[in-house]
């Protein structure tokens, strides 16, 4: 097998803070170091780059001396956290900027598929976008000519394909736009699912694409996602980034997926109260997250089932009462599919938040969950603000237990039903 | 390593290129790339109006008229003995080529960065399908000096037309290769400081009047004037133009090699900066 893909001590540092006149001193600091022949000073500052504590310096390296190879025909997943540099990387990959040291060689023709409909203008036809966008992707004009009948039929639009886009629903807009980048058939093909996120259509597109590429033509794939159950399924290799750095090396995709969520747990065993690692305007912070089982005891595990409570306690920094409260639940299996989503929200019961602290309740009587192991995500909103937000907050485990009364198990969540025969 | 030499690499991403590694053949490798950019800039512009590419002919005309009304009429500035709506048009229209050309190019990176931020091709293909499709504006209203020529011609007005008319295409690549230097320059400069973009605004008015767009450089007595106006490269261009076409005016090769001499220096200078520029600007701009 040949090498597709080699980078060399991938670095990438970022200067923190606006740019204003302080920029210009150390950009001339730079420029005399350049001029004597000497490295840029400020590359040999700046630190790791940790999202959640105040660092001291400005400079930080969103990438550090990453260092791996793609084999050619190789379906390589990334994954990482958010901000472990995942999307400087690809960016970097695809050139939209360069490095602040290292090489990278490439055998072939590189795309993504977060280029869709890059430079669609709206007021040509679907044709001639088709043309602008294949052209702005590196297609020559024969290439696209060839294609062009099959773009056309895979995005459903012929009757439309004379027509501005301007005036097209958005649905059609996207497929034509999705139509160009399939055709592209590059030889390394780039997907970020963590940008598609939102369009569910979207993404299953982009999945079947990959695993035809891939599996059907033996290009290259880098996968770079959130969703384990798809890096599993599609990735033949993978590694794990952390804080910018290459945390497990590229390998066996299970043994990344494992390394990945032990570093979830090993976050779930800080205290609620003392994570870094949440977003929010922090006026009303979630402390402790406890489950509840039926006789009313604080446990670890819950019975599938059985009435079951999520307990979820809060600390008011106001120390004011505060009205219109929202919080979020959402249940994750350990593969990263979600099996419930639970909100007042959506219930309709608004609350009001206590001065200092309190908790709140969302009771189950019957837990649907079949045994396994879950995450929990938590959000808490009041009116339109993000308060605090914390992805893993903790893990549950469910015993399977006699949900339907007849001393049945079933998988997936279990909904009570019935059934009528004639 | 002597196994990765052994390799045909199609690509190698590093942090620096060498200065004189302007990577030309890759432009064109991309030049479909920039044909549409001109077709799409052109479509855009006249879509849904009735008028179409004929809105190209009223900017001209109603400059020249206003210079006319003002400069001719009230100011009583000379225009060398020739028809004022002439006079006036010839300036304007070399002017508000170099001038959109500039316009356009330094806002570059700034007004591209979506596209830029998403996917790779060369950068440079923006500003030179800029210039290109200025091109055909330029053309347009070209044709619409011809139309007064004729006019005045016909009713025997005092007008040249001469063998200088040979000259117009590097009159062209001059004042484009002008303002697309500037425009390189100054739009990667832009990409940190913003303190170019005031700059432009008001410098490219300005400098309208170092030029002699509203009036004829030989109506410049004062030596200190008559020599910033010489230093000024869009001099000789308007000036010669004027004399091609319209038989008043001065045609002066040295003031011309200057302006190419000058034109090629900016060229080059504004290419290393902007394929240095191109590198990195996403994390700055």
């Amino acid at each position: 097998m040949s090498i597709a893909i080699e980078l060399h001590n991938i670095s990438k540092q970022y200067r923190l803070g606006t740019i204003g006149t302080g920029t210009l001193s150390h950009d001339l600091n730079r420029w005399w170091a350049q001029i004597r022949g000497k490295e840029d000073p400020y590359l040999k500052i700046g630190e790791e780059n940790n999202r959640s504590e105040k660092g001291k310096s400005d400079y930080i390296w969103a990438l550090r001396d990453i260092n791996f190879q793609v084999e050619s025909g190789e379906v390589l997943g990334i994954i990482g956290k958010n901000g472990a540099g995942k999307s400087t990387l690809l960016k970097i990959l695809s050139r939209v900027t360069s490095p602040s040291t290292g090489e990278i060689r490439i055998k072939g023709r590189i795309a993504s598929l977060l280029e869709v409909g890059t430079g669609f203008h709206p007021e040509l036809t679907g044709r001639e976008n088709i043309f602008l966008n294949g052209a702005i992707m590196g297609m020559t004009r024969r290439e696209i000519l060839s294609k062009l009948d099959e773009i056309i039929d895979f995005s459903g639009v012929e009757r439309y394909i004379d027509t501005p886009v301007k005036r097209y629903s958005s649905g059609m807009y996207v497929r034509l736009a999705f139509g160009v980048a399939a055709h592209l058939e590059p030889e390394i093909l780039i997907v970020d699912e963590v940008l598609a996120v939102g369009d569910a259509e979207f993404q299953k597109k982009c999945i079947g694409k990959m695993q035809d590429v891939s599996q059907k033509e033996g290009r290259t794939v880098l996968f770079v996602s959130h969703n384990m159950a798809a890096v599993k399924a599609l990735c033949n290799s993978a590694l794990v980034l952390k804080n910018g750095k290459v945390d497990f090396p590229k390998g066996n995709t299970d043994l990344a997926i494992q390394h990945y969520l032990k570093l979830e747990d090993e976050l779930m065993a800080i205290p609620l109260i003392d994570r870094k690692d949440r977003q929010g305007k922090g006026n009303v912070l979630l402390s402790h997250l406890e489950f509840i089982n039926s006789s009313g005891q604080s446990v670890g595990q819950l019975i599938s089932g059985e009435a079951a409570e999520i307990r979820v306690h809060y600390r008011n920094r106001t120390g004011e009462a505060g009205l219109n409260n929202m919080i979020g639940i959402l249940v994750e299996r350990n593969d990263g599919f979600t099996v419930l989503d639970l909100s007042n929200v959506y219930t309709g019961h608004p609350y009001t938040w206590n001065k200092e602290k309190g908790y709140i309740s969302c009771v189950l009587d019957k837990l649907p969950l079949s045994g396994g192991n879950y995450y929990i995500h938590l959000i808490l909103w009041q009116n339109d603000s993000l308060q605090d937000w914390i992805l893993n907050a903790g893990n549950l485990t469910v015993e399977e237990g006699d949900f339907y009364g007849t001393g049945q198990t079933s998988t997936g969540v279990k909904v009570p039903h019935k059934w009528n025969f004639s | 390593m002597s196994k990765v030499n052994e390799e045909n690499w199609t690509l190698i991403i590093k942090p620096e290129n060498k200065f004189w590694d302007l990577r030309l053949g890759e432009l064109w490798a991309y030049r479909y790339l920039v044909r549409l950019f001109v077709r799409r800039d052109f479509v855009s512009t006249y879509k849904q109006t009735i008028l179409g590419p004929l809105w190209f002919f009223v900017q001209p005309i109603l400059s020249s008229v206003t210079f006319t009304f003002i400069f001719g009429n009230i100011a009583g500035l000379s225009t060398d003995g020739l028809p004022m709506m002439v006079f006036y048009m010839s300036g304007i229209i070399c002017w508000s080529y170099f001038s959109e050309c500039l316009n356009r190019t330094s806002s570059t990176f700034t007004s591209n960065a979506g596209i830029f931020g998403k996917v790779y091709f060369p950068r440079m293909i923006v500003p030179l399908s800029g210039v290109i499709s200025n091109l055909m504006r330029l053309l347009i209203q070209f044709l619409l000096l011809i139309l007064f020529m004729i006019y005045y011609i016909a009713i025997g007005a005092n007008i040249h037309p001469n063998w200088a008319i040979l000259l117009t295409p590097l009159f062209i690549v001059i004042m484009a290769g002008l303002g697309l230097g500037l425009g390189i320059i100054i739009s990667s400069f832009t990409t940190k400081y913003r303190d170019f973009t005031f700059l432009i605004g008001f410098g490219v008015q300005l400098l309208m009047y170092a030029s002699p767009v509203i009036f004829p450089l030989n109506e410049i007595k004062n030596p200190l004037y008559r020599t910033i106006l010489e230093y000024n490269p869009m001099t000789p261009i308007i000036e010669g133009f004027r004399y091609a076409y319209l038989g008043a005016g001065t045609l002066s090769p040295g003031l011309l090699a200057y302006s190419a001499g000058f034109t090629a220096v900016v060229l080059v200078i504004g290419t290393v900066i902007f394929n240095k520029v191109e590198r990195s600007f996403m994390d700055t701009v």
